[in-house]
């Protein structure tokens, strides 16, 4: 084993130290740089999005529509729709963490194509921009779903920039989605095949692939969206003899297989966190894996299940919600997976787990609530109500943002080579947790009662529950906003990390934190199965050392 | 009063036919996911305390997996979705199936009004008058964007799509006054876009229809734009004009140019007012210009009154149309088209 290595390169060149201008950051090709970049950008855009969640939780404290005027409170909503899923959600797990991890946990010096991952950082910056100009120079008030005839002929608002934004913007996706598939295929080392993948290695592969065949798809409807906003070519609107249902076809065949491009990276992650932390090889390691690839599939299938009162024939709303109970089935069988590999584990609660655990409790309700949704005769009454606001916040938010900060936590120390305050870390995930139930549990309810979701004013009976789901925000901001504070602590003043705090299994815990440049000064060689904790050297030494004071303690008394 | 101290409902009043089943699948849904929520969550509770670390250097025995465990909880959730799918199925065909002897009301979707019509001509604007009781159908459109016409009491939600018609059935059960919302986002006033359903008792709704001002029933607006948009210099009786006849045509079958088939219904019509080449007639060359942008979606559905109006008798049409021939030109009574007998029926089941 190559421990001793470990401990002597502590203190040594890593890739932070390694240059320190702001050229060498800007033109860097190391992976890891490279994801700390996007770590920035989507910080950025996450706390943007805040801003209009904020805002548009003050203005439902009442009623009446007071704090916004319409024209404003439309835009809020949309822009906040709009950064949170293009510029934050999308890119989150795979840009930051899998642009991390992917190439440590492969044994590998970098991804495939290093220069091309440089270049869709470019490219998300440059929608990026192109996204916020269109924020300063009036917004766009579509919702994030863009549908026409509203968006191509009805809308004064920015949409052509947008959707060009979009457009440009998902090209980074594209280009991500191929290096890892490129990555993951040719820059294994030696001995990881691949059923000794880590399992998120298995979920980043499958989100891959749906950034690779899905993206297109959205390129092509935004840029139609264009085309007929600005040159009257006719294919929405059914005044330039086009159909306005195309669209929704259009768009929710990327934008639902889209959702899974959130939650599959972040069941990876927690897949991670949970053998770990529980010091336990994956409950059914192939049924959880072949299950991320069953959904990336099925997630095809599925998107006429949110067009079931839009007036598609009955015939396919009922063959919709089939296949769309099908894809229920995989994202059951991983939780239940999850909840069997802490059978006879050796749990600990460091905050990762906090965050595991979260994302666990948050996921099954809001897969069960989806259960209710693709129920043909009840989503008649819950479409374009709360309930769906508050479904998809809790697989978007509270499974797919806490996979990521669970994954944030996860990898900070090897990103970093710091630890942050444990208290701090667990008080946070659970603040999250608390915020984040009483923000949207009181939506489902508001849902069932019919209250219609993008509504600037609403009748008073709605208004207790509203100011309920307020209030749960601002416990929940308050969770989002601890961490930035005590992980920028851990900087300077955390401890040192040391390459294994986790005592975690996998290749990027066999390297220093931070790693070096070129990521292992060694080789490294897989002759385990993913998982095998008695290998762990570290669980070794913590063992002997066990044994040795024990043995002291025997001879003692 | 303090707004704090009111109890909050959870459900929204049950006051059509569907909503009590509507009801009671969201219930059995909530017992279904809580009883499995509340099982993952005792179970990873347990599983947290008794198995948690108790040494560092610990590692527990290693479990590979459990195949028959992962085939069960496969197979259970699965059949246990199939029989989800198969009720949620079921009220979803009944609620998009509109029965053929329902009150047909006309509604028009406009940012951010709604507009209805009733078979006699009787308008109203955000509001729906419907008797208690009577199978009540809404054949909708929009002027412009795409709007969504939900009444939470009633537990029915249809979109309103500019260029189609679609439609909406319900048979009221509680007299009131219930939330009419747009549901489908449609610019700056959407959340403005609401109105009243009311529900009143079969003689009281009579009542109200006399009382309303009402303009001519669209079948005879719909024939006085027929003569004024000069439709009636091309489509002569008997065929001998430019254009095929519309005597008799409402509901029938109609041989295309291009050898296929088209049943003659509302959507026909509209696009062949709208646009006239898509289905052109066989033995017709197409020379009719398209009225689109010259008529509104309400001028559309006079004239398709109009030829219904035109059209085989009642109960002499094609009875496989899903759309019923309505009342002749300047019938009075309008819900004549609805049976009497159809009110007692739907109360027994609500029994």
């Amino acid at each position: 084993m190559a421990s001793e290595d470990i401990y002597k390169s502590e203190g040594r060149r890593n890739y932070l130290n390694a240059a320190t201008t702001v050229k060498s950051w800007l033109l860097t090709l190391d992976h890891k740089r490279i994801g700390l970049l996007y770590l920035f950008a989507i910080s950025f855009f996450f706390a943007l999005g805040g801003i209009y969640a904020t805002l548009i939780r003050l203005e439902l404290v009442t009623p009446e529509g007071d704090l916004l005027t319409p024209e404003m409170y439309n835009r809020v909503f949309t822009m906040h729709g709009v950064t949170m899923i293009f510029f934050f959600l999308i890119p989150s797990i795979p840009a930051v963490l899998g642009n991390f991890c992917l190439p440590l946990m492969l044994g590998a010096k970098d991804v495939a194509f290093p220069r091309l991952n440089l270049m869709s950082w470019y490219i998300f910056m440059i929608g990026g921009s192109l996204m916020l100009y269109t924020m300063l120079s009036g917004g766009i008030d579509t919702g994030w779903t863009f549908y026409p005839p509203y968006s191509s002929i009805y809308s004064n608002s920015q949409v052509t920039i947008a959707g060009v934004s979009i457009f440009i913007t998902g090209f980074s996706s594209i280009l991500t989605g191929l290096n890892f598939m490129v990555t993951i295929h040719t820059m294994r080392a030696p001995g990881l095949t691949w059923f000794r993948l880590p399992l998120f290695v298995w979920a980043q592969y499958a989100t891959a692939l749906i950034m690779v065949l899905g993206t297109p798809v959205i390129a092509i409807t935004v840029l139609a969206l264009a085309f007929e906003r600005t040159l009257q070519i006719g294919i929405f609107d059914p005044k330039l003899g086009g159909d306005p249902i195309l669209f929704q076809h259009m768009f929710w065949f990327y934008s639902h297989p889209a959702v899974y491009i959130m939650i599959l990276p972040s069941m990876g992650v927690i897949s991670e966190l949970i053998a770990t932390m529980t010091r336990k090889r994956i409950f059914g390691y192939n049924f959880v894996a072949f299950s991320s690839l069953a959904i990336a599939v099925f997630g095809f299938l599925v998107w006429g299940h949110h067009m079931f009162t839009t007036s598609q024939s009955m015939y396919t709303g009922m063959i919709f919600s089939l296949i769309s109970y099908a894809v229920a089935i995989p994202s059951a069988i991983k939780t239940f997976n999850w909840t069997a590999t802490i059978y006879k584990g050796s749990v600990s609660f460091d905050t990762p787990m906090i965050y595991a655990l979260a994302f666990l409790g948050l996921f099954t309700i809001g897969g069960m609530t989806g259960l209710f949704l693709a129920a043909l005769g009840l989503d008649v009454h819950l479409q374009d109500t709360y309930f769906v606001v508050a479904h998809f916040h809790y697989v978007m938010v509270g499974s797919a943002v806490i996979g990521f900060l669970g994954g944030l936590h996860y990898w900070w120390p090897k990103i970093t080579g710091r630890m942050y305050s444990e208290a701090l870390g667990r008080i946070s995930a659970i603040i999250i947790f608390v915020g984040f139930n009483l923000t949207f549990m009181p939506q489902f309810i508001l849902g069932q009662l019919g209250m219609p979701r993008r509504y600037h004013a609403y009748p008073p009976e709605f208004q207790v529950l509203h100011v309920l789901s307020s209030a749960g925000a601002s416990i929940l901001a308050i969770g989002f906003i601890m961490p930035v504070f005590y992980l920028a602590w851990s900087l300077k003043y955390g401890e040192k990390a040391g390459a294994n705090p986790w005592m975690a299994t996998g290749l990027e815990w066999q390297t220093s934190s931070p790693p070096p440049t070129e990521n292992f000064t060694y080789q490294p060689v897989v002759t385990h199965e993913a998982y095998e904790f008695e290998h762990v050297p570290e669980i070794k030494q913590a063992r002997e050392a066990e044994l040795q004071s024990a043995q002291i303690r025997m001879v003692e008394g | 009063m303090n707004p704090f101290l009111i109890q909050i409902p959870l459900f929204p009043e049950q006051a059509s036919s569907f909503a009590f089943e509507v009801d009671l699948f969201y219930l059995f849904l909530f017992a279904l996911t809580g009883f499995f929520t509340v099982l993952i969550g005792v179970a990873a509770v347990y599983f947290l305390i008794k198995y948690r670390r108790r040494s560092r250097g610990e590692v527990p025995e290693q479990i590979e997996g459990h195949l028959k465990l992962e085939i069960t909880w496969t197979v259970i959730p699965f059949v246990i979705s199939m029989f989800i799918f198969a009720w949620g199925a079921k009220l979803y065909y009944q609620m998009y199936t509109p029965p053929t002897d329902a009150l047909e009301i006309f509604v028009t979707g406009k940012q951010w009004m709604w507009r209805a019509q009733h078979p006699d001509g009787q308008r109203e604007i955000n509001e729906l008058h419907v008797p208690l009781g009577r199978r009540v159908k809404l054949t909708m459109t929009s002027e412009d964007v795409i709007h969504s016409y939900f009444i939470p009491a009633f537990r029915t939600k249809t979109d309103v799509v500019p260029g189609r018609y679609t439609t909406s059935w319900f048979t009221p059960t509680k007299t009131g006054t219930y939330h009419l919302f747009c549901a489908e986002y449609c610019g700056t006033q959407h959340s403005g876009m609401i109105g009243k359903v009311i529900v009143m008792d079969y003689p009281d709704y009579q009542a109200w229809l006399r009382n309303v001002p009402r303009d001519k029933s669209p079948a005879e607006a719909g024939g006085q734009l027929f003569t004024s948009l000069a439709c009636s210099n091309c489509h002569l009786e008997n065929n001998t004009g430019r254009g095929p006849s519309l005597q008799n045509l409402f509901g029938k079958d109609v041989k295309l140019a291009n050898g296929a088939t088209v049943k003659a219904d509302e959507a026909y019509l509209r696009e062949s007012i709208l646009n006239p080449g898509a289905k052109t007639v066989a033995g017709y060359t197409n020379d009719m210009p398209t009225f689109q942008g010259l008529v509104t979606e309400e001028q559309v559905a006079m004239i398709i009154q109009y030829i219904k109006s035109i059209g085989p008798r009642q109960g002499a049409a094609a009875p496989a149309a899903a759309v019923p021939a309505t009342q002749g030109v300047g019938r009075p009574a309008a819900p004549q088209a609805a049976k009497p007998a159809a009110p007692q029926v739907e109360q027994q089941k609500q029994d």
